[in-house]
């Protein structure tokens, strides 16, 4: 991990000296210029989050800048990457980031698991507090700011930003009902930003070299670069930094070295288990919001999983729907009591128990789950995976059936 | 008018900033809901009043939306048909369903829950889920809530109530996902007064009215009335339900001005007195030395005789209806009628009937005490004397949305969650100004504890600050003098303020202090919001009324005394004769020469004057067995039948005294007919009617009639709504718990159809008494000034015959400060003796720090105390208890 003087040799906190000779307004400006988009998994254009934050004498303070780093979606490894391996760059982020919507206070939440990243982070801290930035008037600028690492208690549902709030204020972590947006009423019922890791780190580099730069890095309409990851059968499990847009074909082929012997892809899920399946027709899609948007799934984080052909996808979703029904708040009706549903549904269905018209239920629930229906977006979350399953491994739900069990685990027997 | 478009048809609507689930169930549509609670507002968690929203008419997919977490608005295209939203809807039930026992037949809310109604009307018929259910230990919560976890649907309603709303501590949601826990961290008794509302609040099963399940009937077989709590002087709305001759429970009657949807827990569970053992149920004679059962002539042949020896005085009571009281008048002459109060504390009364006279603005409904937006309470405990406003005024000092410039934020001010999110627990000025510590400390901007003439010269003084011509404090301590700034600037600068100011201090100087202060508000152009504290359920009842004091009535040769357990026997030790009209049998009664069986509040009916000078009609609920009779009915015995029925006797007393002209108004009269009939008592469910006298004789027996009322003692009458005073059960078609009561508001949360509000106090702006300022305090060496300590449960001698109340009642005791119990030398778990007038009262020393030096805090109620507090009382340590 660099330290403070590595990390400034390299051209560090350069974004943060140029940031601070500009006004928020500005510095708003060039992220909006930049087209950078939220790395968190909806790509919500950050400038434009930053843009609903009231500015100027008249605005409430404090404000607060909320950096989400409870990154705890199954198959995603990202944000850890970067928090341990140089924590200076997202500091630069938040200070700039904080600029930008004159916060007086930066939090990190971080998942209660990443324990030496948040003490890379605390070092990192107390090196940039010691160096002037952070702390009161930073490099002279009268600008002041400070940060708090504050470790999550450890559950999912800590990571929706609102719920990541009420977490934030020792309150039970359920969402809370948007409007108000968190830009107007957030923690303790300031204006407040949620940014994730990963787009906070892009800041510093677009204030350093400007958006056209930035936006000239991507293959894609969104600007910048994505820090991509492949899990499963794949020859190099991994994460890298691509251009944005760079497609799957290329990450899965070139960067995770293909699949492994004797394994054959089946599908994967492009940006964590939240997102729905796609398959190999795909492999030419580049991997940006619009075109996986196009395909029927979602980019969200950019980190796929991948399903092999010797991997059961009933049993692959029990254990992603078990996570999800286990990680509902238990807030509203349809997650809290629709999930284990269809947990058990698909239990039945692996342990021989299944029958036609669960297959039905399921698909069911993947339509009654969805987004409005739900108080958040978890559950709606939890069913990309499953509708998708149904709608290409159809198949495969139904030799569950006909067959009383998993062929897959009958295959293991024999 | 704004209009919306549902199902296709058009609909003026009353309301801006109102959520499309309040507008449907006012126009009477019905959407099934759980989370939403008109009281508390919406969270969108249960996510059952779905509907759908289209941008316009050329939109035909349209989207689902949650209504109560979706804005009305004018135009606004909505379906509540729609197949898909109607199939979500049930599919929200299914859900809930997936844990839930289904065990209606064996749970007490069966025939009133509301999760059954919202199934029926959600068409969900068959449950598809195969799989086991999770289950629950449940928790013992003490004596009036019983804890059945398995049905809970997480609603989240009870915990939203209890803390949010009530501001409980100790009932909390635990777990997450499918494993979600309504309790408390451990078994025990719930700490909140309001703890019973959980009863109604919850849509189903899961807390159930204890005190009932223990004299269970099915609710459709209870016969209920409009009632009006008796136990306090707020005059809470009550619904009583008997069956059999017996009172089985109370619950909530909504009024929009007085109660809203909650009452405390005194006036759900306190009841019992009606069922008591104790109750005398047929006239006594004294014959020799004992007392015996007698006829009703032979008893009232006594009376007539023992009436016609020596002076004669009636003794009232601010515990019985205007009417008894009035009877008993006419019976006695007003010169020999006592309203039942020692001088002194009558006094207090006339002096708070004189400051409400002195108000200039209308006095505040509770919508409008849940609107104030600064508070000063004068001397008030209200947790123990008004519960009720002390739970409208937790309302009061929370932040609302116009004032948080809601709409600027993003807020829908219907929102409940982004309100208490935006705010953050920020709440209005509250300035408690009283003797001890009280529920409100922790929400209170400042407080100041002291006895009752430094309370009255903090109020002067407040008073001076904001009108300088009112008398000036000159002698006041620095921290005194700040403190009165702080208050004078909180209270200039507010829209709303609400001076609040009672009895229960004892003293009259405060009470005049509140009048200087109220002027001098209104002087400084605010128009200052007033609410009195009266101490029984017609204290202003009597003090309308008017009437020699006790101690003058107690020198006649006899006396003819109305609820006698409010007095002493020593307050009338000196009678030769005394006449009792009595429900229970008392220490009084035991020596009386003649006691006659009297109906309670549930056997009788007639009007109440609560501590806000509203007139209140309760009605008769039930017949009871054996010779029991309305006070004033025996009195027309007495005098020969003067009043054929209730409305004579009201119009007797609209005549002689016009100060209570209005209360005729309070309901319709006897001869009123819905749709030409009587309005049933009973439900037309109730079952036995024909099987419950049969092994007597198996023809059916004719009901009792009613002389008094628009009511029947039957299930057969009109079946249509009644207006609002003689509404005797919310229930509609397809809504058979409690929230039927949306369908008979004018609109959701709005005052009931045809409803009344019948004032006999009315703001007058006369001129207020005079408040010389009182000097200030000096303790003494050898006494403590002993002031009043309330509590809820202990208070109230009649409730404490309610043994789940009389569990909760605290030991009697004697708190003082811990600097006094060091310099008078008695310890924590010491016995004192303290010495009040001619009385000696031993009890064991509470040091609290709350107490104001040199003064003690007796627990009125559970002890019997000589007349009036405050006064001196010399404390002497004693040996260790």
């Amino acid at each position: 991990m660099p330290d403070l003087r590595e990390y400034a040799g390299a051209g560090g906190y350069a974004g943060l000296r140029a940031a601070l000779k500009m006004t928020p307004t500005e510095v708003q400006g060039m992220v909006k210029a930049a087209n950078l988009r939220g790395r968190g998994g909806a790509g919500f254009p950050t400038g434009v989050k930053w843009g609903a934050v009231p500015l100027g004498p008249a605005a409430r303070r404090p404000k607060y800048l909320v950096v989400n780093a409870d990154e705890m979606e199954p198959g995603v490894m990202k944000d850890r990457l970067l928090m341990e391996g140089n924590p200076h760059q997202l500091i630069e982020g938040i200070i700039i980031a904080a600029h930008a919507i004159e916060a007086e206070h930066a939090f990190i939440f971080i998942r209660l698991a990443y324990r030496e990243a948040a003490e890379r982070l605390r070092r990192a801290i107390a090196e940039a507090t010691a160096h002037g930035y952070l702390g009161e008037n930073i490099l002279g600028s009268g600008f002041s700011l400070d940060i708090r690492v504050h470790r999550s208690a450890g559950r999912y549902i800590c990571g929706e930003e609102t719920a990541l709030l009420n977490a934030l204020e020792g309150k039970r972590p359920i969402p809370r009902a948007k409007p108000p947006f968190p830009q107007t009423v957030g923690l303790w019922g300031q204006p407040t930003v949620v940014n994730n890791v990963e787009t906070l780190c892009n800041v510093p580099h677009i204030l350093r070299n400007g958006p056209e730069w930035f936006r000239g890095l991507s293959r894609s309409a969104d600007g910048g670069t994505k820090l991509y990851g492949a899990s499963g059968r794949v020859r190099r499990p991994g994460a890298w930094e691509l251009p944005m847009g760079t497609p799957l074909r290329e990450i899965l082929e070139a960067h995770a070295g293909g699949m492994e012997e004797g394994y054959q892809l089946r599908g994967l899920l492009p940006g964590g288990a939240s997102t729905d399946f796609l398959t190999p027709a795909h492999l030419d899609l580049p991997m940006d919001f619009a075109s996986v948007m196009g395909a029927g799934s979602r980019l969200g984080t950019g980190t796929i999983v991948v399903l092999d052909d010797r991997t059961c996808p009933v049993s692959l979703l029990i254990s992603l729907e078990q996570f999800f029904a286990r990680e509902s708040c238990g807030w509203c009706t349809p997650c809290r009591e629709g999930l284990p549903w269809v947990v058990r549904l698909l239990r039945a269905l692996e342990d021989g128990d299944g029958r036609q018209e669960d297959i039905a239920r399921l698909e069911e629930h993947t339509r009654l789950l969805g987004p409005g229906r739900t108080f958040c977006a978890l559950a709606p979350g939890a069913m990309e995976p499953l509708q998708s399953a149904l709608h290409y491994f159809r198949e495969d739900f139904t030799r569950h059936v006909t067959e009383r069990g998993c062929p897959w685990r009958k295959e293991l027997v024999v | 008018m704004p209009a919306i478009i549902i199902d296709g048809k058009e609909y003026r609507y009353e309301g801006e900033g109102r959520n499309l689930l309040e507008v449907c169930l006012s126009l009477g549509f019905a959407v099934p809901y759980f989370c939403w609670h008109p009281a508390m507002h919406a969270v969108g968690a249960c996510r059952q009043c779905a509907v759908k929203v289209f941008t316009d008419e050329t939109d035909t997919r349209g989207k689902i939306v949650m209504s109560c977490m979706t804005a009305a608005a004018d135009g606004m295209r909505v379906a509540i048909h729609d197949p898909e939203v109607a199939d979500f809807r049930a599919r929200v039930i299914e859900w809930l369903m997936v844990n839930h026992p289904h065990d209606c037949a064996v749970c007490d809310e069966g025939g009133e829950c509301h999760l059954q109604d919202m199934t029926v009307m959600t068409g969900h018929v068959s449950r598809r889920y195969r799989f086991d259910k999770r289950t629950y230990r449940n928790q013992e919560l003490g004596p009036f809530v019983h804890h059945e976890m398995n049905r809970c649907i997480q609603c989240y309603r009870c915990v939203r109530f209890y803390r949010d709303y009530a501001g409980g501590r100790d009932l909390e949601v635990f777990g997450a996902h499918d494993h979600v826990y309504f309790g408390r961290f451990a078994d025990g008794v719930l700490e909140s007064p309001f703890s019973g509302n959980l009863v109604e609040v919850c849509p189903t099963g899961v807390f159930t009215d204890k005190v009932f399940k223990e004299q269970y009937a099915r609710k459709w077989d209870l016969a209920t009335a409009p009632s009006v709590c008796t136990l306090c002087g707020h005059g809470c709305n009550i619904l009583p339900g008997a069956r059999d001759g017996t009172l089985r429970r109370v619950r909530n009657r909504y009024h929009h001005a007085v109660n809203g949807y909650f009452i405390c827990d005194r006036g759900r569970y306190g009841f019992q007195f009606v069922n008591s053992e104790f109750r005398v149920r047929t006239p006594l004679l004294r014959d020799g030395g004992t007392l015996r059962a007698a006829s009703a002539d032979e008893a009232l042949a006594r009376v007539r005789t023992v009436l016609a020896e020596g002076t004669v005085a009636g003794i009232g009571s601010p515990r019985a209806s205007v009417e008894a009281n009035y009877a008993l008048r006419a019976l006695v002459g007003a010169e020999r009628f006592c309203h039942g109060l020692p001088e002194k504390e009558f006094t207090l009364l006339e002096a708070l009937v004189a400051l409400m006279r002195s108000a200039r603005t209308p006095f505040p409904t509770l919508p409008e005490v849940e609107r104030a937006d600064a508070v000063i309470i004068l001397g008030e405990d209200l947790a123990n004397t008004a519960p009720r406003l002390e739970l409208a005024l937790r309302q009061a000092a929370r932040i609302v949305p116009d004032e948080l410039e809601a709409a600027a934020l993003g807020v829908l001010p219907f929102d409940d969650a982004a309100l208490r999110a935006a705010t953050q627990g920020g709440t209005h000025p509250l300035f408690l100004a009283v003797t001890g510590a009280t529920s409100l400390d922790a929400m209170a901007t400042a407080r100041c504890r002291a006895v009752p003439d430094e309370l009255a010269r903090l109020a002067l003084a407040v008073a001076h600050r904001l009108d300088p011509s009112a008398p000036a404090v000159t002698d006041l301590g620095a921290d005194a003098a700040a403190l009165a700034d702080r208050i004078a600037d909180a209270l200039r600068t507010a829209k709303r303020p609400l001076l609040i100011c009672g009895a229960s201090a004892g003293s009259p100087a405060l009470i005049a202090a509140a009048g200087q202060l109220l002027r001098a508000l209104d002087t400084a152009g605010t128009a200052p919001m007033l609410r009195v504290v009266a101490p029984a359920c017609d204290s202003m009842g009597v003090a309308l009324l008017g009437g020699i004091s006790l101690e003058e009535a107690a020198r006649a040769d006899t006396l003819i005394i109305l609820d006698s357990e409010q007095l002493s026997a020593a307050q009338v030790a000196g009678a030769t004769h005394i006449i009792c009209l009595d429900s229970l049998l008392t220490e009084i009664g035991e020596r009386a020469e003649v006691v006659l069986p009297a109906a309670t509040f549930a056997e009788s009916g007639g009007t109440l004057v609560n501590s806000d000078g509203l007139a209140q009609r309760f009605f008769q609920v039930f017949v009871p067995e054996g010779d029991i009779r309305e006070s004033w009915r025996w009195i027309a015995e007495i005098l020969g039948q003067p009043w054929a029925n209730l409305d004579a006797l009201l119009a007797e007393i609209a005549a002689e005294l016009p100060v209570f002209a209005p209360m005729r108004e309070a309901a319709p009269p006897a001869d009123y007919r819905l749709d030409g009939q009587k309005i049933p008592r009973q439900s037309p469910r109730c079952s036995g009617r024909t099987a419950m006298t049969a092994h007597v004789s198996v023809h059916e027996p004719v009901p009792p009639d009613d002389p008094d009322s628009p009511l029947a003692f039957s299930m057969e009458g009109a079946s249509g709504q009644p207006p609002a005073p003689l509404v005797p059960r919310f229930w509609a078609p397809g809504w058979n718990s409690v929230q039927a009561v949306n369908t008979f508001q004018e609109e959701v949360g709005g005052p009931l159809r045809e409803g009344v509000l019948c004032r006999v106090i009315v703001p007058a702006g006369s001129a207020p008494p005079a408040a010389p300022v009182p000097p200030a305090f000096v303790p003494r060496e050898d006494a403590l000034l002993i002031l009043p300590a309330y509590h809820l449960f202990g208070s109230e001698p009649l409730s404490l015959l309610t043994p789940g109340i009389a569990a909760l009642a605290p030991a009697p005791y004697l708190a003082l400060h811990p600097a006094d119990a060091a310099r008078l030398g008695v310890t924590v778990g010491s016995m004192v003796t303290v010495t009040l007038g001619e009385t000696a009262l031993t009890l064991p020393v509470v040091p609290r720090e709350d107490v104001p030096r040199g003064a003690g805090l007796l627990s009125v109620g559970l002890v019997e105390t000589p007349d009036a507090l405050p006064a001196w009382g010399a404390v002497r340590g004693g040996a260790h208890a």
